[in-house]
């Protein structure tokens, strides 16, 4: 009866946690003339879903650098050259402000549902 | 063979392709545009600008009763004969104090989302009354306290003079910090710079920049890496880098945003009316152009969290000459200015 239980919880989990991995989604959003650009258009807010990752590529000839204050989410990825690309995940749902530190025209908002 | 065949045609066309190719290569091949004058002056939808706007604006920028000392006006320090800045490696303030940060030129900052070195005011009006009330500066109070019988608003309010204009200018609306904060910013947006020698070039008057610039602004763009920073029309980004100075005491735009990158890190400065703004940099540390190039030739001084856009440049002499010719071609003529008469009664 234990053993039945534990192979309940564990399958449970492992379902979990290949559900996540096969429908989360990695979205790419380009800096780019110090804008931050989806698909080639700019983009001040985008909407995710928890487990998400987005992949942020400089598409300019200078540094540029991805960070975020936010409650939801605190991170800081540095400052990376033109074609190198840095990743986040959100892994909790509410509202991160992204910003570039060196150019702080760069402003996105990620709603995480 | 006859002259005028096609094939003739068109290898004459191609030889004069060639030529201009060559008299022209490189900067004039390349697209400039992003280098000329916005055709507007940006302004918020809240506060356009008006010539009664403009000319409140300008007796308020002049007037010394803005400060708590009644000495000390905008123009004390942004001074319109010194470039709009005041010749000092730092500003003084409030009692003489010497601040510890150098006085920014205020031409061409409307064209600049954020105002200050440390980008700290989102907005021109949002940066206007900053200085007025900061103790170290113009120590001005805008109400009464305990420790003063009245404030700027009453003071402006006792004349006469102000409270016509006020009401000229923004009817309706009164003596208060928000109108004296539009009123400066209107005044403020109209400071901008006048075509320079670059300016006149990129026009297509190809005589306007001497050989010695043009060398230079190929530097600026190539190998000297300038650009990185000091791009389109006003020859900033907009954006914060540490640059490698010697100055350890100031956290600059980290004490805004708490960033690593940003420890050190000041707002780009406009390079436009270069030659009239020295001493140069947040810190007023080097007096000459000269000696600005060579900061940047070797890297910074200071490598601590220093932008990786900063790397040893390895320029000749002759270069260094060219790139400070170069910068001084961005120097306009500047436009005169009149002193209002202020109010005083």
């Amino acid at each position: 009866m234990k053993q039945k239980y534990l192979f309940n919880v564990v399958f449970i989990i492992l379902t979990m946690v290949f559900a996540t991995s096969v429908f989360s989604k990695e979205y790419e959003i380009d800096q780019n003339s110090k804008s931050f650009k989806m698909d080639g258009k700019k983009v001040e807010a985008v909407t995710i879903k928890v487990g998400d990752t987005i992949r942020f590529k400089n598409e300019d000839p200078f540094f540029h650098n991805i960070f975020s204050l936010s409650d939801l989410k605190t991170f800081d990825l540095g400052s990376f050259p033109k074609g190198q690309s840095k990743t986040v995940t959100f892994d909790k749902a509410g509202l991160a402000e992204v910003e570039c530190a060196i150019h702080p025209e760069m402003y996105m908002e990620v709603s995480v549902q | 063979m006859d002259i005028n065949s096609p094939f003739k045609k068109f290898s004459q066309k191609m030889l004069l392709a060639i030529c201009l190719s060559f008299i022209s290569a490189p900067i004039l091949a390349a697209d400039l545009s992003h280098y000329l004058r916005p055709s507007e002056i940006p302004q918020p939808d809240n506060n356009r600008m008006t010539p009664e706007r403009i000319e409140l604006g300008k007796m308020l920028f002049f007037d010394p009763r803005l400060s708590g000392s009644n000495w000390i006006s905008c123009a004390t320090c942004h001074n319109p004969g010194l470039g709009w800045s005041d010749g000092l490696p730092t500003a003084i303030g409030h009692g003489q104090k010497i601040l510890r940060r150098s006085t920014p030129t205020i031409l061409n900052t409307a064209y600049q989302p954020l105002q200050l070195w440390d980008g700290r005011a989102r907005s021109l009006e949002k940066q206007a009354l900053g200085p007025i009330e900061d103790e170290g500066e113009m120590a001005q109070h805008l109400h009464k306290s305990k420790d003063r019988s009245h404030g700027l608003i009453d003071e402006l309010k006792a004349l006469k003079g102000y409270r016509d204009a006020f009401e000229v200018a923004y009817p309706g609306e009164g003596i208060t910090k928000n109108t004296i904060a539009k009123a400066l910013s209107s005044f403020e947006r109209t400071i901008v710079s006048t075509d320079a020698a670059f300016d006149r070039w990129i026009k297509g008057d190809k005589k306007a920049m001497s050989k010695s610039a043009l060398r230079g602004f190929t530097l600026f763009e190539g190998k000297a890496n300038c650009v990185k920073c000091h791009s389109n029309f006003n020859f900033t980004d907009n954006g914060f880098h540490n640059i490698g100075l010697e100055d350890a005491t100031d956290a600059g735009r980290y004490a805004i945003r708490k960033v690593k990158i940003l420890i050190g890190a000041f707002k780009t400065p406009t390079l436009r009316d270069i030659a009239l703004t020295a001493p140069y940099m947040h810190n007023g540390a080097y007096a000459t152009l000269e000696e600005v190039i060579e900061h940047y030739n070797v890297g910074g001084i200071s490598k601590e969290n220093i932008s990786p856009n900063i790397k040893e440049l390895n320029l000749t002499d002759n270069e260094k000459s060219d790139l400070v010719v170069f910068m001084k071609s961005l120097t306009g003529k500047p436009t005169p200015i009149t002193y209002p008469m202020l109010p005083v009664e």
